[in-house]
């Protein structure tokens, strides 16, 4: 586009020069519209990031960069004398988002194969239970999972935690991992099988390996639903030894009137971290799925 | 493919009991494959969401309350919960509020999720990449961090809305409708990035030989757009306002920490929220058993269209 707009001005047809002038300031007004889209929608990113670098001075001032970037909120949140359970969130969170990815994904791919390779009695109802659980809203579970959790003694524990994670996980997975093996041509297969595989020899062999990226990008998602869950384990995990990380961050805030701006952003930039890295790098495999199994972003 | 002609017919032809019998175990082994496959997550998910949901149900007949809670059983009082709720003038409230918010929260993450899609179309490809790129951050920053960096831009000594706006302290807490419109921000900021992206992918199946035809024919942009574009995208509008109604309307995280744990009062309610401290803070279970219930109901409802499309969709394969 830049390049037609680019053909000699003031050549024999001033006409098509004139349009061409038009076209570049249409477009250069389009970019420019783009640039402060990109601003607005970036700066409250920006915000957190360069917060969590500034002194303290510099966060009072309201100085627009970090000029005298310090890394002191950073200590502060992960092991400040007001702080002390970072670490222990972290852990409680791997252990949690760990466990219920690892389980969720063995099961929701053989439910996967299921939806994807074999036609029965009831498939429709199965999908309109897989997509229906992904519609209930949350906060009216919160009672009666509670409740039952407790009357088996797993409130306050990762595991209770574990347990509900995997039922909103698992409904997505399945339909997003069905997607994926869909995706497998049924030739590969049946190939495999003339060659003398039997079906399960022909699933592991061919099967497998070719919804490998399928697996790992489902199981990305599935980690970050689970790191970026809040409800459930704000309620389930009350002792302050047993958070996970956004629970943690939850309460970092403090007293409205002293809050300690820099470690509260210091402390949002580290629980951002690993999601927005995973995220960045499955995104774009994940994106057709979402749309397809929508999951709540 | 579970099933094969040629052996059922031969099966009937021959007559012989046991090459019959062993002919259905063959096939009734095959035939229950899938079924295998599924239930594990059919038992984890009807041991977790199931019996929770049939006691959640059972649970809004009784009166559920501290003590209650402590004996471990409640007293079955039948309706009354949702007599009491019915006629409780906070839960009409709090229902209108939710509708006018979710409205409000819809139209603006469509109607500009739709203008920078549009717009993701016409700039050049050395805007295109960072913005795209921008968006892909916003999506990725959980809910909890949103908020935090939100609550810390809107805060009223050294907020930076306040300095960029130059309203010098002012409260972005102090009205109801203030809080309501800081929550509503958040969650279209939030929101907007799948809506964009979902959309963009969308516009690249418009094709491009239509759009020409019109505009030589001489229709302006917003008749292309309402002519050509919008009918090609429409499933893809219909999928992303249902599914953005269904979030917007039982939210929690949002409000609830944006907000304040402490500065949840009935003149602030939203549905999720307004669950959660019933049963909580009032400690009245049965009742908060009941708007769940009803909640749960007007959900499932709003989500009807939704879930129809997508059935269709993984039936079709």
């Amino acid at each position: 586009m830049s390049a037609s707009a680019a053909t000699p001005a003031g050549a024999p047809q001033p006409r098509r020069a004139r349009r061409g002038r038009r076209k570049l300031a249409t477009q250069t007004g389009w970019n420019l519209v783009g640039i402060a889209v990109i601003v607005v929608m970036v700066f409250p990113v920006y915000w957190m990031i360069s917060t969590a670098f500034k002194s303290d001075g510099e966060i009072t001032s309201g100085s627009w960069f970090p000029l005298q970037p310090t890394l002191q909120h950073f200590r502060s949140a992960m092991a400040g004398a007001d702080h002390p359970y970072f670490w222990n969130s972290v852990a409680n969170s791997l252990i949690v988002v760990c466990v219920t990815v690892a389980l969720s994904m063995v099961i929701a791919f053989f439910a996967a194969v299921a939806l994807a390779k074999f036609r029965f009695t009831g498939r429709k109802v199965f999908i309109v239970l897989m997509i229906g659980i992904q519609m209930l809203p949350q906060a009216g579970l919160i009672i009666p999972l509670y409740l039952v959790l407790r009357q088996y003694g797993q409130t306050g524990t990762l595991t209770g935690v574990i347990i509900t994670y995997m039922t909103f996980v698992l409904p997505f997975s399945v339909w997003t991992l069905r997607g994926f093996i869909i995706g497998i041509p049924r030739d590969l297969e049946e190939a495999a099988m003339v060659d003398g595989s039997s079906r399960v020899g022909a699933f592991v062999r061919i099967l497998l390996p070719l919804v490998a990226p399928g697996l790992v990008a489902t199981s990305v998602f599935a980690f970050i639903t689970s790191w970026n869950e809040f409800i459930f384990a704000n309620v389930l995990l009350n002792d302050n030894s047993k958070q996970t990380v956004t629970v943690w961050l939850s309460y970092f805030t403090g007293t409205a009137r002293h809050t300690d701006w820099g470690a509260l952003m210091a402390a949002s930039t580290l629980t951002a971290i690993p999601v927005v890295i995973f995220f960045v790098l499955v995104q774009r495999k994940i994106a057709f799925g979402l749309t397809a199994g929508a999951v709540k972003g | 493919m579970t099933s094969f002609p040629a052996d059922s017919q031969i099966a009937a032809e021959s007559g012989h009991r046991p090459a019959r019998r062993r002919l259905t175990w063959a096939r009734v082994g095959r035939a229950s494959v899938p079924y295998l496959l599924i239930l594990p997550v059919l038992g984890a998910t009807g041991a977790v969401l199931g019996y929770p949901v049939g006691y959640l149900v059972n649970l809004s007949f009784q009166r559920y309350g501290l003590p209650e809670l402590i004996q471990h059983a409640g007293h079955y009082i039948g309706l009354h919960n949702y007599w009491l709720v019915l006629h409780d003038s906070v839960f009409w409230d709090t229902l209108r509020r939710t509708v006018i918010f979710t409205a409000a929260n819809v139209s603006l993450t469509i109607g500009l999720g739709t203008m920078i899609a549009l717009l993701l179309v016409r700039v050049s490809r050395f805007v295109r990449l960072p913005l795209t790129a921008g968006l892909v951050l916003v999506w990725s920053m959980p809910a909890v961090v949103a908020v935090q960096v939100f609550y810390w831009m809107t805060n009223f000594e050294n907020g930076v809305f306040n300095s960029i706006l130059g309203l010098g302290q002012h409260d972005w807490y102090a009205t109801t409708f203030s809080q309501l419109g800081l929550v509503t921000a958040l969650i279209v900021w939030g929101a907007l990035p799948f809506v964009v992206i979902t959309l963009y992918a969308g516009l690249a199946q418009v094709p491009h030989e239509l759009v020409e035809a019109a505009e030589i024919d001489g229709a302006g942009p917003l008749r292309v757009f309402r002519d050509v574009t919008f009918p090609v995208l429409k499933p893809i509008f219909l999928i992303l306002t249902s599914l953005s109604i269904i979030w917007d309307f039982g939210v929690f995280t949002q409000p609830y920490l944006l907000i304040g744990r402490e500065h949840q009062y009935a003149s602030n309610y939203l549905m999720g929220v307004y669950v959660y401290i019933k049963a909580y803070s009032g400690n009245d279970y049965g009742q908060g058993a009941a708007i769940s219930i009803l909640m749960l109901l007007i959900v499932a409802i709003l989500s009807i269209f939704y879930v129809r499309k997508m059935v269709k969709i993984g039936d079709v394969q």
